[in-house]
């Protein structure tokens, strides 16, 4: 049926034009040929004549009526240091280009009015004229070589090579179907490798490799977070992308580059306006003091709901249009605290997990630091009046596996203990070992007796009189969690310290 | 004009043609014998021409349909399109609560895939190209026919093959290919990244190898039939722009598609045989590929070597049409031939060394994009070039204002225009804020895609007697050039300004984003006017077709008063073009208004002291 309806629409339409189409044979056939041909430029020339000035005009006028819409123009100037010249030099080529336009098209249309065939009119035999030629060879010439100069100037200051030396905040920007992650390169402001090989989408869904130490303080910003930037700080941002191809883009910064994968883009930019500066920017404009919402008029204004945005600019599939990140730009200090809100992705979801490398063979210079601090609070607690247990778990006292040899790691958490110890001259402790229940219990037993021993002996050659000191195996007795998992089991083999007096 | 010109002249060739002793052998007309092989497998390069006229316009009128439809989401995305269901089936899908339907994304990405594609390829090269070259090569260089008229022929059905290729993909269960005419990889490369890079990809490499098969003979047919073919003395000097136009054209191809063909080998490689030229570290669908050190970035090299090259393969027969219409219309010899001729080769030149400027944002070192910057706005002069000579064609003439001028008319404007934003997008800098935005879209649909559409109707309209031997309706022209040259500009024209408030394109909906979603209004208007002119092109279709039966006859042989061989030849269309003598050349094809004579055909000898070169 709805083939019969469109095929009979179709069908009436061709007849109609066909009807119109008579009306030339008619006029010819009552006019004659010459008549009707002259009298068609009469029409056609004035028809041209109009069309140009009304085209023209709309042109201009819309331009002009559009104008504040366009990114460069009113409300809408850069938020980011090389976007003015940008579009200072886009508005130099609008000049130029408007001028030949406006010139062009009224020649065009106006001879074609002028030149049309009149009774009696003829054209002039003019073929070439060499002189003519040169001229307007050369001005464009000339006009092209100072636009190119200018935007080559401009290009070349946009893709600077930073060193070291520079300062500026490194993110990175992964883009995949359909989203964008975003890492910051935390507080040694280095990015840390990656390798796609690496990425499992539950634990590392950006593949970092964590034998690389830069990958120890980088941020992974959550799935719908802003993107937080400090205002007047040069950014770098190294663009990648996991799948297909991506493109970062923030329209309001003049920021563009590919996402692609195996191949890492970069782009070098500086933002001039907070988000807030920007919204008052907007708020002066009357097409921004309406509701963000048209549904809700009470709501808050559009200019108070203004976010820079991301998106992607390059085809990737069925979702391209939906790959939205919000991006923030804050003061300096305001960026300083949210920075340091932020957790280290590794230290948060990685680290003593089955997937650390450095478990047990590496303590980071501010996991030392801060274990230090942690350590003496917890002494602190067990030897305050109101403690509830008088049990310090030696967080990073290890062994060599089946051993009872402690790693060179240990010595930083005994160190510390013979610091304290050796403060509280009446302190008796005693160190208990505990292991998991694989293998016999009776070698789980002797082994644990051996490495309280250890940590005994550690801590006596290192300055604590033996009389404070007593160590006990306690074998498998004693599980803080199921043996039934790793990590239980994990939990399960450790040193711990109970003071025996104060 | 006066029936005795006419016969003067066909006087002058019986008397002093060249006899070419072709009417001797009838070797040619063997393959005249039954309908089969005179209208289907046919050997003559007039029937092939219009073989290729009306596939190229089944393809545009697909093409065409396929855009309102991918518009209509763009411009009523709030309004419900159940009601095209019956034809697109699962393509709409129904919100079982509101009963709201809208185009599925990855069809909306097929849609823009398939309506590039088609466009550019099948309709602006092989329906442009492929026709003009045909019909005008042969009959404006006094030859009988092409070179090789039989690979001549397989260019036609390689192209017709590729098309059936396309066509088929189109109903594939998962949809035809998806990823943009550019087709990058991985996208393109890898099915699991998109529902249409799987059969529908294969299908569209398969058909486009076939096309550049096709490109390729008839490329190499349009080369040697303008070296080896042209009647005596037609020097090179002597040859219609037109004639030029496909010449360089030809070379351009040749020189091009290949390069285009082995980036499609080797993405065939990586999709099927496992090789890696344009993977590499790819994780995707929870699997990281075991495929290293390829890089996407080669591929749209290879590309683009002939992307850019391929623009100027879809402009330069348009060009070289206009030229031709505008001044045998104007009677006026067209300004500067010889400026002209050098800029077609200028631009063919330059147009190999500028194909970065589409990769400027693609990661290529950037240091590189300044050779192409430099390279790409020297283009930009012999453009300005050739526009000046249009405008100084006017000047001073004296114009018959028909369809075919009026459409030569429009094609520099649109020239004008869309060439003028190129300058903004060649130059790197500004482009970082225009790359992939609507103003890219409003530049190349203005400069290329309505630019030649009005080439192609200017040329359709003008040489419509020499293929039907009738006219093409005149107030049905009229209302075709106006409505489409104002639906042309209300379409394209606000394009330029959603793209400089930054609106990206290849976008199914604007919503998600406040920056680019206040833009509704203009979408609307866009949509509607995209309406019009898609309506507008079926009155071109109905005129043509009206007309192959009821046009207004062609009455004698050279309506136009043209100066071109192509006039001299019977009314009633033979084989091997002339029925006695080939006419010889005594001037070139511009002696318009010379020596108060209206027009001086190319075969007329020189009066004592007169030049027949400009
Ligand atoms: C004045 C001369 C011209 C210059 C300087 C120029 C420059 C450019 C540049 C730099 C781009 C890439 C924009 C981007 O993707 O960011 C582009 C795109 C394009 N241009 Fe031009 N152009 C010129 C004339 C033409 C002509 C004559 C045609 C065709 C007849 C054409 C067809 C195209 C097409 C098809 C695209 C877009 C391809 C795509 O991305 O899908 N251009 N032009
Ligand atoms: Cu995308
Ligand atoms: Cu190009």
């Amino acid at each position: 049926m709805t083939y019969l309806i469109a095929f009979a629409i179709i069908f009436l339409l061709a007849v109609i034009v066909i009807q119109i189409g008579k009306v030339t044979e008619l006029a010819s056939k009552i006019r004659g040929e010459e008549e009707v041909e002259l009298h068609n430029n009469n029409t056609q020339g004035k028809w041209a004549v109009i069309f140009m000035v009304v085209f023209l005009v709309g042109c201009i006028y819309s331009a002009y009526y559009y104008k504040n819409t366009m990114l460069g123009y009113g409300p809408l100037t850069s938020a980011s240091e090389h976007g003015f010249e940008l579009d200072s030099i886009f508005n130099v080529t609008l000049i130029f280009t408007g001028i030949v336009f406006v010139l062009t098209h009224i020649l065009l249309f106006w001879y074609t009015y002028k030149y049309r065939k009149q009774r009696g009119t003829k054209a002039i035999f003019y073929a070439h004229d060499t002189k003519l030629e040169m001229i307007w060879t050369a001005i464009p010439a000339i006009v092209m070589t100072f636009l190119v100069a200018r935007g080559l100037v401009a290009w070349n200051n946009i893709f600077p090579t930073l060193t070291d030396q520079d300062k500026f905040v490194e993110i990175e920007a992964t883009g995949y179907q359909f989203a964008w992650d975003i890492r910051y390169a935390g507080a040694d402001g280095k990015l840390g490798n990656k390798d796609f090989r690496l990425i499992d989408l539950a634990k590392n869904s950006l593949g970092m490799d964590w034998t690389d130490e830069h990958s120890v303080d980088d941020i992974v910003l959550g799935g719908t977070d802003k993107i937080v930037l400090p205002v007047d700080t040069t950014v770098r941002v190294r663009i990648t992308a996991k799948d297909v191809l991506h493109n970062f883009y923030l329209p309001h910064f003049r920021v563009k580059m590919d996402a692609v994968p195996g191949l890492p883009t970069s782009f070098i930019f500086k933002p001039v306006k907070t988000t807030k500066e920007f919204r008052q920017q907007l708020s002066e404009y009357p097409e921004w003091q309406v509701p963000a919402d048209p549904n809700d008029p009470t709501g808050p204004k559009r200019w108070e709901t203004f976010e820079y945005e991301l998106a992607c600019a390059e085809l990737c599939g069925k979702g391209h249009y939906s790959m939205r990140r919000i991006v923030e730009i804050v003061t300096r200090d305001e960026y300083n605290v949210w920075l340091a809100s932020q957790k280290s992705f590794y230290m948060t979801n990685i680290r003593n997990t089955a997937d650390d490398p450095y478990k047990g063979k590496k303590l980071f210079s501010f996991e030392i630091k801060a274990r230090e601090q942690e350590l003496k609070t917890e002494f602190a607690k067990v030897l305050s009046d109101s403690a509830i247990t008088n049990t310090i778990l030696l967080k990073h006292v290890f062994f060599e596996t089946g051993s009872d040899k402690l790693s060179d790691l240990s010595k930083h958490e005994l160190d510390n203990v013979v610091k304290i110890m050796n403060e509280r001259a009446s302190m008796k402790v005693e160190l208990g070992g505990h292991t998991d229940n694989v293998g016999d219990a009776a070698m789980n037993q002797e082994l644990s007796q051996k490495r309280a021993s250890s940590v005994l002996n550690y801590l006596i050659s290192n300055g604590v009189a033996s009389a404070k000191l007593s160590a006990r195996g306690y074998g498998q007795n004693n599980p803080v969690e199921s043996n039934d998992t790793p990590e239980g089991r994990d939990k399960n083999r450790r040193t711990e310290l109970k003071i025996i007096s104060k | 004009m006066a029936n005795t010109t006419i016969y003067e002249e066909d006087v002058l060739i019986k008397e002093q043609g060249f006899n070419d002793h072709f009417h001797d052998h009838h070797h040619g007309d063997k393959y005249q014998t039954n309908f089969i092989f005179h209208y289907v497998f046919s050997m003559d390069h007039k029937i092939i021409a219009r073989q290729f006229l009306i596939t190229g316009m089944i393809w545009a009128i697909i093409g065409a349909a396929m855009s309102v439809v991918f518009r209509m989401q763009l411009g009523f995305p709030e309004e419900s399109l159940a009601w095209i269901k019956p034809f697109l089936g699962k393509w709409i899908e129904i919100d079982p609560t509101t009963g709201m339907g809208k185009l599925v994304p990855e069809f909306y990405y097929a849609l823009v895939t398939m309506h590039g594609t088609i466009i550019v390829f099948f309709v602006l090269t092989a329906g442009l190209s492929g026709t003009f070259s045909n019909l005008l090569i042969p009959l404006q260089l006094g030859a009988r026919d092409m070179a090789s008229p039989f690979l001549n022929m397989l260019s036609y059905w390689f192209f017709f093959l590729a098309g059936i290729i396309m066509f088929y993909s189109l109903f594939l269960s998962t949809g035809p290919f998806s990823g943009g005419w550019v087709a990058y990889p991985p996208l393109s490369a890898l099915p699991q990244a998109s529902s249409g890079s799987g059969t529908g990809m294969t299908l569209w490499i398969m058909s486009l190898t076939f096309f550049v098969v096709s490109v390729l003979l008839g490329g190499i047919n349009y080369i040697t039939t303008v070296l080896n073919l042209r009647t005596k003395g037609m020097t090179l000097w002597r040859m219609p722009l037109t004639i030029w136009a496909f010449f360089v054209t030809a070379i351009l191809g040749l020189l091009s598609f290949p390069v285009l063909a082995s980036g499609f080998f080797m993405l065939i490689f990586d999709r099927s045989l496992g090789t890696s030229f344009f993977l590499s570290e790819i994780f995707i669908e929870g699997q990281a590929l075991d495929r290293v050190g390829g890089s996407p970035i080669l591929f749209q090299h290879l590309f683009w070597f002939l992307g850019h090259p391929e623009v100027y393969i879809i402009i330069l027969p348009a060009m070289g049409l206009v030229s031709e219409v505008m001044s045998v219309h104007a009677r006026k010899p067209i300004f500067g031939y010889r400026a002209m001729v050098y800029s077609i080769m200028a631009i063919g030149f330059l147009s190999f060394i500028v194909w970065a400027h589409h990769m400027f944002m693609s990661g290529v070192n950037p240091f590189l994009s300044n050779f192409f910057v430099v390279f790409t706005l020297i283009i930009a002069v012999p453009s300005a070039v050739k526009v000046f000579n249009w405008i100084t064609t006017l000047y001073g003439g004296n114009l018959r204002l028909n369809t075919p001028m009026l459409f030569a008319i429009g094609f520099v404007s649109m020239f004008i225009s869309g060439g003028l934003t190129g300058i903004f997008l060649g130059n790197s800098a500004i482009d970082i804020q225009l790359h992939d935005t609507y103003f890219v879209v409003a530049h190349f649909h203005i400069v290329m895609g309505v630019a030649a559409m009005f080439g192609m109707f200017a040329g359709i309209y003008h040489w419509y007697p020499k293929m039907y031997g009738r006219f093409m309706n005149e107030t049905l022209g009229k209302i075709h050039f106006w409505g489409t040259i104002i639906s042309a500009y209300a379409i394209f024209w606000p394009m330029h300004y959603i793209g400089m408030a930054g609106v990206p394109r290849r976008y199914f909906s604007f919503e998600s984003f406040d920056a680019f979603k206040h833009f509704a209004d203009l979408n609307k208007f866009i949509t509607i006017f995209a309406i019009i002119s898609f309506a507008l092109q079926l009155v071109f279709v109905i005129n043509f077709f009206y007309s192959i039966w009821y046009g207004k006859k062609m009455k004698t042989k050279n309506p136009w008063g043209a100066n071109s061989l192509e006039w001299t030849t019977p009314i009633e269309p033979i084989h091997g073009n002339w029925p006695g003598n080939l006419p010889v050349v005594h001037r070139w094809p511009y002696d318009y208004s010379k020596d108060e004579r209206e027009f001086i055909p190319q075969h007329i000898p020189l009066k004592e002291g007169e030049i027949g070169d400009h």
